[in-house]
């Protein structure tokens, strides 16, 4: 089976997590793409790190607004009933548990529920930014990340071997390929994408996947 | 009500000094100030620590540069305390050459540790970073069965911040998602010079919305308006 990297289909399977009220944050990269796929009857509330809640769309050029950025340094716009805060209140909202998801990319995800996303030593050295914080402190993480990386090894694995963001935090995984739960100490494969099967991710995958109870196929 | 020193940006960056711990307001560039950061870089200051969010656009591909992109080519810094340089190759460049030394905090922590500094507290404790590279000779604290990193304040020499308006006593307002870490900086500073776009007459601004009281402020600098 041929495998064909979208990062469209886990942003539209991620948005299908959220319920009216959430407080999300999305990280920068293909996590914003979550954005465009929430759906019309479904109300969340976007927070931005550096320093607001209420996050609309992008505007559209030539509309920018002076000094309304998200946390990438693009332009956004603000929806009413937002707020503007400083970086010590948007990090105690994180850090308190007032954020109900976060959804970052990833480098590698582990069976132990370890991330790894921020550093590839010697090559890339962006920064954890917040998102050390994000992964601690929200209420459910969600990691987004094609099944696998630009040389055909999957981002599953037995154990991290990049520097960690955070120790066992992560909840969810949703690939191109297929939604996992990570819980005691496995890849429970809740579901797997058409046209792909249970038995192609579990074949070429490094870490453990077991085919969760309620595993169902589904079409994104 | 004392008014305070209102400066030309060159003026008011006479009195940062070689070797200052300089901490600088913005996110990505957004509410940074750009005319101290412009007559930082003409005063040839040296061997200064730069304490900010990130080290904004330093883009050759789409050549997007903002005004601390050009402090850090020329090596103004020999220390940067930071939480993310994803967007400017050049500081990258020098961390991994050895160029220049630079600490990656998580960004609620570094929020916090300059929080701490100015509010007089002698550190505080955090999951963030348990268990990480992060981790790395610091004090673990374990209560109630939840592990924490034992962080330490973070003071700086001087703050040059931005905000969208001061009165000249120099109470503070900021626009948008330009506050980010320009209030809590400006806490935690032993000189604060503030960039302001406009500068308005004491009683101008409403006691309810100020941001940044007066009392943390030191100097203004008046900006476009």
């Amino acid at each position: 089976m041929d495998y064909k990297p979208d990062k469209n289909i886990i942003a539209k399977r991620i948005a299908q997590f959220f319920s009216n009220g959430d407080v999300v944050n999305l990280g920068i990269g293909l996590p914003t793409l979550v954005g465009n796929y929430v759906p019309d009857n479904v109300d969340i509330t976007l927070q931005s790190e550096n320093g607001f809640l209420g996050l609309g769309p992008a505007p559209e050029a030539g509309e920018e607004i002076p000094f309304l950025e998200n946390a990438g340094g693009m332009p956004v716009t603000m929806l009413s009933g937002g707020c503007y805060f400083d970086s010590v209140t948007s990090f105690g909202i994180i850090r308190g548990g007032h954020v109900d998801y976060t959804v970052l990319g990833v480098l590698q995800v582990d069976q132990k529920g370890n991330l790894a996303n921020y550093k590839v030593p010697g090559k890339m050295v962006p920064g954890m930014g917040g998102a050390m914080d994000l992964t601690v402190g929200a209420r459910t993480v969600i990691c987004a990340g094609t099944h696998f990386d630009k040389s055909g090894a999957s981002k599953l694995l037995k154990d991290c071997t990049l520097p960690i963001t955070a120790v066992n935090q992560v909840d969810y995984l949703v690939t191109d390929v297929a939604v996992f739960k990570i819980a005691d100490g496995k890849f429970h494969m809740l579901e797997v994408f058409e046209p792909y099967t249970a038995e192609f991710v579990i074949e070429n995958t490094e870490a453990d996947v077991v085919k969760d109870e309620s595993f169902k196929v589904v079409k994104v | 009500m004392v008014e305070k020193e209102i400066l030309s940006a060159e003026e008011a960056v006479s009195r940062i000094k070689d070797g200052d711990v300089v901490m600088l307001g913005g996110f990505m560039g957004c509410g940074s100030p750009a005319g101290l950061l412009t007559k930082l870089r003409d005063s040839g200051k040296k061997d200064m620590t730069l304490v900010c969010n990130d080290c904004g656009w330093h883009n050759e591909k789409i050549e997007k540069y903002t005004e601390v992109a050009y402090n850090i080519i020329d090596k103004q810094f020999s220390k940067v305390i930071t939480t993310h340089i994803g967007l400017n190759q050049e500081i990258q460049r020098q961390m991994i050459a050895g160029e220049t030394e630079v600490e990656l905090v998580p960004q609620g922590t570094l929020a916090e540790r300059i929080r701490t500094a100015g509010a007089g507290l002698g550190g505080f404790l955090t999951p963030t970073g348990v268990g990480t590279e992060v981790e790395e000779g610091k004090t673990v604290i374990e209560e109630d069965g939840v592990k924490y990193l034992l962080e330490k304040p973070l003071k700086g020499n001087v703050a040059i911040l931005r905000a969208a308006k001061a009165d000249k006593a120099g109470n503070l307002v900021y626009s948008k998602s330009a506050r980010n870490f320009n209030p809590v900086m400006a806490t935690a500073c032993d000189l604060v010079i503030v960039e302001a776009d406009e500068i308005v007459e004491i009683g101008e601004l409403d006691p309810e919305c100020i941001v940044t009281p007066s009392v943390f402020v030191n100097i203004l600098v008046g900006g476009s308006k």
